[in-house]
Formats: C-alpha cells, structure tokens, sequence
C-alpha cells in the first residue's frame, strides 16, 4: 500500500526509540487489559465494596473526557466564531478529542463489569432520565459519532480522486469514489449542524460529569462537593480544552520536525488566563458561601492536594499567560499551557478518587500495578494512532506524506 | 437576516429567563405509596444471634453454615460490612448496651424512600417499588458500580471475583420470594427476639415514637431513618446515639434531590440543549456577517 511507506518530505521514520518505548507501554497495556478481561476486576484491581471506582474512571474516563475537551472548544473558535486564522490547529485538535473519546469508550468497557452490555443505556426500556451517568454515557455515545463524521472530511479530502485498492480489489475505486464524492457533498452542506451539535452535546456531558459526584454530598470531601460541581466541570473544561490544544500543538511540531505555530497558539493562550479567572472567582465564591475554606487549616492528603490543584494548576497559568511577553515564547506557552492542563487533571483524581472516602474503609484505595499498566498503555495506544494518522492523514497543515502531492 | 446584535442580545436574554423559570419549576417524582412498608429495628433487644443471617444467606441460595455455628460470637470481634455473599452482618459493640450489656446492630440495605442507588443506576436495574423495597434486576445492570459509590450507607456489593457475569448484591426484603406471597422478610421471620417489626411504614414509625415515649430510659430519642436522606423503610432504635454504632450521620435531604433537579432543570423536553443549539446557530450567523 502506498500510503505506509511512512516517508515524507521530513524524512522522518514512524519509531524513533521514543515511540519504541511507548509502544512497549501500550503492550503492557493491552495485556493487562486481557488479564482483566479473563480473570476479572478482582484479580486486575484494588476495587473492592468501599471503592467501587479507582483510576480507570478517575484518569480514563473523567480526565479523558476533560482533555479531549480541544475538540470542542477550538471547533467552537475556529468554525462558531469564524477565527479562521485558528486553522492550523483545528485539525489536530479533532484528531486528538476523536482518539481520546474513542479512548475514554474502551476505557469504560474495560471498567464495567459487564461489558458486553454496554449498549444497554440505549435501549429506551432502560432509559433512566434521572441519572446523570445515563446523560454522560448517550451524550459521549453521540458525540463520538458526531467526532468521526467531523473527521471524514480529512479523510476524504486524503482519498478523494486517489483511491486505488490494490490489486483485485482495484474494480472496487470508481464505487468508492462515488461513495466519497456524495458524503463530500452532503457534509459540506450540513457539517455546520454536526460541528454545534459536537458543541452542545460536549457542555451537556462535561457538566454531568460534575453531576455525577454532586450525589455523594456524605462522601466527597466539602473541598470539593458542591451543588455547582457541574458549573465548575463545564468551566475547566473550556479551559482545558484550550491549553491541550496548546501543548499538543508544541509536542507535535516538535516530534514532527515543523516550525511551531506560535503566532497562533500565543494568541489562543490568550483565552486561558480569562477562563480560568472566571474558574478561580466561581470556586472562591463558592468556598466562602459555604465555609468550606475550614478545611484547608489542616494539612491532611486532600488539602495538601487541593492547594496543589489550586496554585499550581490554576493561578500559576494565569500569572504565566497573563502576560503578552511570556506568551510569545514557546518554552512558557508550553508550562502555561502544561500546568493548566496538571490542574484540570488533578482536579477529576481529587473529585473521583482523592475527594472521595466511603463510610467504612479501612485503608485509602491505591490503584493496582494492572490497573495503572492499563491507563498508561491506553494513553501510549493514544499517542501511537496520533501519529499514525498525522503521518497518513492531512492533519498538520506543515507535515504531509509525500502522497499528498500527487 | 436583519437581526442585529441588540435583537440578540434580547433574544438571549428572553431565552436565559425562559430556561431559568424551567429550572425552578422542575422538581422530583415521588412515586412510593401512602401504605408502603417498613421495618423497625429495636437494637435494644438484639442478642447478637445471628440467626437473620443464616436466614439471609439461607433463602437468597447464598452459602451458610449449620445453624449452631452462628451461635459462636467470636466473629463479631471482627468489625463486619454486607459483602457479595452476605446481604446482612450483626456487629457487636461491647458494653454500648444498656445495664453495660453489649449492642448488636445489624446492618442491611436501608431501602431509602428516595434511593440515591436507584437514582444514580444508569439503565433502571435499581428500583424502589411503590410498596417500599428497593429491587435490583440483573438482567438489566451493566456493571457501572454506581450505584455503590452512590449509596450513603455504602450497601451495594459487587462479585468482583466473577470475571464474565457479575452481579450486584444487597438486600432486597425478600420482595419476590416472600412479600409478594404474603410471608415476612426471612431475617424478621427468624429473629427469636422480634427485634424486627415489619408493618407499613408509618404504623411502625408511630410504634418507635411510643417506645421511645414510653421507655425513655431505655432509648435516645432519635429514630434513624425516620429522616436520614429524606427516610428510609429500614429504621432503628436504640439506647445509643447511631454515630457511635457506626451508622453514618447524614442530611435529612435525600442526596439525589439536587441531581436529579440539575438533570430535569436542563433536560426539562431537552429545552437546554435545544436553546443552546440554536444561540450557537445564531452565533455562527452573526459571526459570519462580522467577518464580512
Ligand atoms: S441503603 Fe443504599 S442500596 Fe439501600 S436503598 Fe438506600 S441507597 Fe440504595
Ligand atoms: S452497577 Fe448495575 S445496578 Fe449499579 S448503577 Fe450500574 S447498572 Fe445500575
């Protein structure tokens, strides 16, 4: 096949030993993955009848779903509010929120205990309206749908005039081509519907999320339970959303050898400090309306990790990328962006995990060895198919195979 | 289009107060019936024989033992909870009784009047019935698990060991086997002290409030679950105040309250997300015209 010769214009090899590592990481990963499935949650993870939720839920799916928040949000900049400069970063952007749901879904099979009945939420029999877990389950049910049908114009523009199957397969080009040629011309009559549609189902389940937790008020910890979880979820997640876009941008023009888009990203930066003043103000508001603040008088493991949350993962980025000096230089762009990211993701571990202490628990949930094998090697299973398809697909504007040419 | 930003901002405005009048006006679904039933615990005659958990584990096809091996207390040193073998466990709490006598409390799942379990599980496997139990069907449940991460008194267990087809256990008041058929719940039935009143709710809460009036030496005068997350049909008393014999200290508010308030408040005939589709519609108009 023409297309895995894997060499471009870079001249650039697909393992370098970087990407050797990680793919060792996503093996690891993917046995313990049939480790579980064989054996059971008992024997893979340190669950048990206090902590029916640890870091699968906590990192693959709660934080998942948080940093795979660039697609939505630099879809809204980009085609919502029409900043058409944003381009550039759009693309891989939805390329990263497409892997990360499509992700965050394995992740959730790998969790439930019945797995094979995962389809079960969508039959109306068992609708459950009042559960904020059912929202959060059809909304990423829909939005990764709504991800792929964003992506296919990649995917056409990549075949559209050049299929060719090899071989016998050959009599199959003109079908596809036509196939190709009317999903073209349907998406670019109705790709507007799909992108607000991302748009409104994201808000809807990165705000349940916050719900979800918002029943435990007798087991999450007063630092962090509140009725406006779900607000305080929907704010980081706008920000977050912006920053990863940010450091995959620089991760990826780095590994992949192009210039690095920082008139771009330094103007993007500049949503990222508004964001989360807004974060900091509802947050601080929210503590003093309900005197939760007592508790950080204590040095105990969840204020030592909500001062942490709170410092280094909120005010330190807004102190970096308030200012315009510090923004136009990739090095801070990238801690800015970075340390938003850290806050953000630590904020789901203290809410899913740290935050949470059920009634009886002997000892403090710590994930297994299997259990932290398998959201290491989804997340190198993540970085592997980016670049396969960045290395396959038109995704960054500045790097493409030698394909694309002719 | 002739619409400018002003009639948007109106728009939005309207819009805003429209969605917020919705969320005020959403409230809950009480679906339980006036002559629902109930059980009173009175942890002051308990003897600590566990013979409800022979019951238990007997008529739920669950593993048991001959029944004198229930006698030997020495496993009550152990602090116990419900597991994925057991619906029920008595804890002993040495010299909590009255005279220096020991406590027994046994612990089961609580069946709330508003379950948080039931309200949290994502497919409806968790029920509460109008008659008062709160039902689980396995046929339904995935596995989620949150349901246990739900529950106040951390009730639901899991077969974690079961890797192809595990189930969630609690107590179910023997709703099926023996409710429906007219018989007590197996525990109530088998208990030789009668700690166990089974009736409907409100005749067995106005049978505590009596005790309670009329031996006021004998107990504190606190019905747990009369209010705890908003009722529950499992209710206890006692001559020791519950944060002591490891009953959690909890909000008279029923936890899902709020959730399923933020649920309906946005969902109301999906007015949220209807509205916020069409702003961004309208936005990405304005938008355009402003690019031009
Ligand atoms: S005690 Fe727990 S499991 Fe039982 S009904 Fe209440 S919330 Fe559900
Ligand atoms: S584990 Fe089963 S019963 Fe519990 S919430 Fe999930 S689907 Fe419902």
């Amino acid at each position: 096949m023409r297309q895995t010769n894997g060499i471009n214009r870079n001249d650039l090899k697909f393992f370098t030993p970087g990407v050797i590592i990680i793919t060792i990481f996503a093996c690891l990963g993917i046995f313990s993955i049939i480790y579980r499935l064989i054996f059971g949650l008992g024997a893979a993870t340190n669950l048990d009848g206090q902590y029916p939720w640890g870091i699968w839920i906590g990192i693959d799916v709660a934080s998942g779903v948080a940093l795979a928040a660039g697609g939505f949000t630099s879809s809204f900049i980009a085609h919502i509010m029409h900043r058409e400069r944003y381009d550039v970063i759009t693309r891989p952007a939805l390329l990263t929120a497409l892997l990360g749901y499509t992700f965050v879904a394995i992740g959730v099979m790998i969790d439930l205990g019945r797995y094979y009945w995962i389809w079960h939420p969508i039959m109306p029999s068992m609708w459950q309206g009042n559960s904020a877990l059912f929202e959060v389950g059809m909304c990423v049910m829909l939005y990764v749908t709504v991800l792929y049908i964003e992506f296919m114009p990649i995917v056409i523009e990549r075949f559209l005039g050049k299929v060719n199957f090899p071989g016998i397969l050959s009599i199959l080009n003109h079908t596809t081509e036509i196939i190709l040629r009317i999903f073209n011309r349907f998406l670019s009559k109705s790709i507007s519907l799909f992108i607000i549609a991302g748009v409104v189902l994201s808000c809807m389940h990165q705000s349940s999320l916050g719900t979800l937790m918002a029943i435990v008020p007798s087991k999450l910890h007063p630092l962090w339970h509140t009725p406006i979880l779900s607000l305080l979820f929907l704010m980081s997640a706008f920000s977050v959303g912006i920053a990863m876009v940010i450091f995959e941008s620089i991760l990826a023009s780095r590994s992949l050898k192009i210039p690095f888009e920082t008139p771009v990203l330094s103007q993007y930066a500049r949503y990222i400090p508004l964001l989360l003043w807004i974060y900091l103000f509802a947050k601080v508001l929210d503590m003093v309306s309900r005197d939760s603040y007592v508790y950080l008088q204590h040095v105990t493991l969840e204020s030592s990790s909500f001062f942490l949350e709170m410092v280094l993962g909120v005010i330190s980025p807004i102190l970096i990328l308030s200012s315009r000096r510090l923004r136009k230089k990739v090095p801070w762009l990238f801690t800015g962006a970075a340390l938003t990211i850290f806050g953000v993701l630590l904020n789901r571990i203290n809410v899913f995990v740290i935050g949470y202490s059920p009634p009886y628990a002997t000892e403090r949930y710590v994930p297994s060895i299997m259990e932290i094998l398998v959201t290491v090697g989804l997340i190198s299973c993540i970085i592997l198919l980016y670049r396969f398809f960045v290395f396959h697909f038109p995704v960054h504007h500045a790097f493409k195979g030698k394909h694309y040419e002719g | 289009m002739t619409i400018n930003r002003k009639d948007f901002l109106r728009t939005v405005g309207v819009l805003t107060g429209a969605a917020s009048i919705s969320t005020l006006n959403a409230s809950i679904q009480h679906n339980v019936d006036l002559d629902r039933l109930g059980v009173l615990s009175d942890l002051t005659l308990c003897i600590g024989c566990r013979k409800c958990e022979f019951a238990c584990n007997k008529s739920h096809g669950l593993p048991y033992e001959s029944i004198d091996k229930y006698d030997d207390p020495s496993i009550m040193e152990n602090f116990r909870r419900p597991t994925s073998t057991q619906h029920t466990v008595v804890n002993r709490y040495p010299e909590k009784g009255n005279n220096g006598l020991p406590l027994d409390v046994k612990v089961q799942c609580m069946h709330c009047e508003h379950p948080a379990c039931a309200s949290a599980c994502i497919v409806g496997a968790l029920q509460k019935d109008p008659k008062g139990p709160v039902t689980y069907d396995a046929a339904k449940c995935i596995g989620c698990r949150y349901c246990m991460v739900a529950c106040p008194f951390q009730v639901p267990q899991y077969q974690y060991d079961n890797a192809l087809t595990p189930i969630l256990m609690k107590c179910d008041l023997c709703y099926d086997q023996n409710i429906k058929n007219g018989q007590l719940p197996s525990c109530v039935a088998m208990c030789p002290r009668e700690v166990m009143v089974f009736g409907q709710r409100k005749d067995v809460l106005a049978l505590a409030h009596e005790r309670i009036r009329t031996h006021p030496d004998r107990y504190i005068d606190h019905v747990y679950g009369e209010n705890e997350v908003g009722g529950t049909s499992w209710m206890y008393i006692s001559s020791e105040p519950f944060e002591n014999i490891d009953l959690p200290t909890l909000s008279y508010e029923c936890p899902s309250h709020l959730t399923e308030n933020i649920q309906h408040g946005i969902f109301k005939g999906f007015s949220g997300p209807i509205l916020l589709f069409g702003l961004l519609g309208l936005a990405m108009k304005l938008y355009r015209k402003d690019e031009e």
